[in-house]
């Protein structure tokens, strides 16, 4: 065996980030080792769609500064794919043949983008997924080496839509395919995603719903055409498929790791099995409202499960308060954040409701028993935090629930017990 | 690390804060002109809010936990080592708000041309920000925290 590290980390974006920080707030020198299959110092992920659209270049990429990893005292293997994980052994094995030993290993592989398997034709030249800095560079050459005008996005998603968006920047004319009724149905409700649908078209960009790719068309290996389940045919000379992400764990398939639809994961961030943690897309952890486990495939949660997990690892005490779907997405030029449940799920939700379709605002707030459980802002997203740290709070509003969909909306108008300790600076988290 | 008070209970809602807040911030530095020149270009940093009799100002509290760095997919949110202060570096801030989705005190806000996020940076170069240093009725002041 090469080494033995005390800490080994398997994954180099927010969720190995955020877990090295863990470690380091209470271990300052237990060996970290941390592996990742691309080769790029920590990037930012959701950047990838502005690097293509031109919007930050490749410096500004860096997650963390040139020196991060020298100055957090960690042992990079970038450019170094995991294979196996053989929990009793205590190792792991690269591609290359090698094991690395550990006393506490983390796993933070993130997700797999998907491609359909019943579509045929995806393996022409020029359809894409979107996921990784490797995937912006190979789209952009694309484009530049085959003049491509047009494309089709499969997918509403959030992924989709940023997609749509860099390709806007790029003047490529865009088709998005979308399966459910409405764009971005998974965080927003219909008069949201409706709004957004609205913006997008009147940039050019064509919406089709309720349909999908049923054959990627080629001539000589390039991709021409998306053929629609609907029967129509789009002309276009770029797929990017962007129907979501699966969790990454193949590398512990055939384990005793437990796997649901990702890895199981405590409030401490644990698998089923000793010394083994997973934190980030690749890990199932309780959901804050529905206290069931969830795989939520978003930023701030990926951080805050792989610090809970860092800390642990490191021998600390902490706690994964729950994971909370939401989101910010500009669309075009209107800002959105959806947080929560945003659709009520039975009679026994309440929803409040303000809306301008002509100034593309529109504010949401849904309650159940008293208490917020998800909102939707459109447009006007001032002060929005406010409404998420409630959500959090599970703080009973009813006494006050008329003023929250008011824009003047404050602190002000809360509880005073709650307000001092926002306001205390200590952190709001139990 | 040091940090702004709030005593609510002192607060007359003038809102010296914010004007003394724009000013520090402006490029002039010059009450008449940054108001007359500069007023739409800067959001304060300090904020009053009131209801009926009652206001307190409201600062980036500048959290131990900080949820918005948490949140910052680019990285520009940070805790500044010597200080302490959560400060948002600009040249790395797209605007995806993600921070003011998930900050409860609602205390960052959208920069005055809404690309990048804008918030209180703690006047880490005055001895006491100015926000304090102007109240009138010291229903902000800078305590010592362990
Ligand atoms: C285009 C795009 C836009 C997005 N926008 C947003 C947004 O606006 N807001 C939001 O909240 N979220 C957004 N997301 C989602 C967000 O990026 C993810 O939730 C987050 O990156 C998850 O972090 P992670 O650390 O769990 O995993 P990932 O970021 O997926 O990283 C996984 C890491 O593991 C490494 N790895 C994987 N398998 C192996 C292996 N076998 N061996 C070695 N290394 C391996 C990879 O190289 C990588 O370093 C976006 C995602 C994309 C793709």
């Amino acid at each position: 065996m090469k080494s033995k590290s005390k800490y080994l980390i398997i994954g180099n974006s927010v969720a190995a980030v955020a877990a090295v920080s863990g470690i380091r707030q209470i271990d300052e020198s237990g060996e970290i080792t941390l592996v990742s299959r691309e080769p790029h110092h920590t990037y930012s992920r959701p950047l990838i769609t502005y690097l293509l659209g031109g919007k930050v270049t490749e410096e500004q990429m860096a997650y963390r500064p040139a020196d991060w990893y020298e100055k957090s005292n960690v042992n990079a293997l970038l450019g170094t794919e995991i294979t196996r994980v053989n929990p009793d052994e205590h190792t792991v094995e690269t591609a290359d043949g090698e094991t690395l030993g550990y006393e506490k290993l983390l796993i933070a592989t993130g997700g797999t983008p998907i491609v359909p398997g019943n579509v045929a034709g995806t393996d022409a030249a020029g359809v894409f997924t979107f996921t990784t800095w490797d995937d912006a560079k190979a789209i952009e050459a694309y484009i530049a080496e085959h003049g491509v005008e047009s494309a089709v996005v499969v997918g509403g998603g959030l992924i989709g839509l940023k997609s749509v968006e860099a390709l806007i920047e790029l003047g490529i004319q865009t088709t998005v395919v979308e399966l459910a009724e409405t764009m971005l149905s998974a965080s927003f409700d219909r008069t949201a995603s409706e709004l957004a649908q609205r913006r997008l078209a009147e940039e050019g960009v064509q919406v089709r719903t309720s349909t999908t790719t049923e054959e990627i068309l080629a001539q000589e290996g390039r991709v021409v055409a998306a053929k629609l389940t609907d029967g129509e045919t789009i002309p276009c000379g770029l797929v990017i498929f962007a129907i979501g992400v699966l969790p990454a764990t193949e590398i512990v398939e055939g384990t005793d790791i437990e796997i649901d639809r990702g890895i199981v994961v405590d409030d401490r961030m644990r698998t089923s099995v000793e010394d083994v943690y997973a934190a980030g897309d690749v890990a199932q952890a309780r959901e804050l409202i529905c206290g069931e486990k969830r795989c939520i495939a978003i930023f701030p949660n990926a951080f805050r499960q792989g610090d809970v997990a860092g800390r642990n690892m490191a021998g600390g005490d902490a706690s994964f308060e729950g994971g909370l779907v939401m989101n910010s997405v500009t669309v075009v030029d209107v800002p959105t954040i959806s947080v929560g449940v945003t659709e009520p799920l039975d009679d026994s939700y309440e929803t409040m409701v303000q809306l301008d379709e002509d100034a593309y605002t529109y504010r949401k707030i849904v309650l159940h028993d008293g208490r917020i459980v998800g909102a939707v802002f459109v447009g006007d997203i001032e002060r929005a935090g406010i409404i998420t740290g409630l959500i959090r709070e599970g703080l009973d509003v009813s006494n006050f629930r008329d003023m929250l969909i008011s824009r003047d909306f404050g602190l002000i108008q809360l509880p005073t017990e709650y307000r001092r300790r926002v306001i205390s600076g200590t952190g709001t988290r139990a | 690390m040091k940090r702004i008070i709030i005593h609510e209970e002192y607060c007359i809602g003038c809102g010296l804060c914010e004007v003394h807040c724009i000013v520090k911030h402006s490029r002039t530095g010059k009450i008449i002109r940054a108001f007359k020149e500069e007023r739409d270009q800067i959001v304060p940093g300090v904020q009053v809010e009131r209801d009926g009799y009652e206001s307190f100002a409201l600062q980036c509290r500048h959290c131990d936990d900080a949820v918005c760095i948490e949140a910052c997919m680019t990285g520009a949110m940070h805790r500044d080592p010597e200080t302490g202060a959560v400060l948002c570096d600009t040249d790395r801030c797209v605007g995806c708000w993600m921070c003011i989705m998930v900050c409860p005190a609602g205390a960052i806000q959208q920069g005055a041309d809404g690309t990048v996020a804008s918030k209180c940076d703690a006047c880490t170069d005055e001895e006491i920000p100015v926000c304090v240093a102007n109240c009138p009725n010291e229903a902000l002041v800078l305590e010592d925290e362990e």
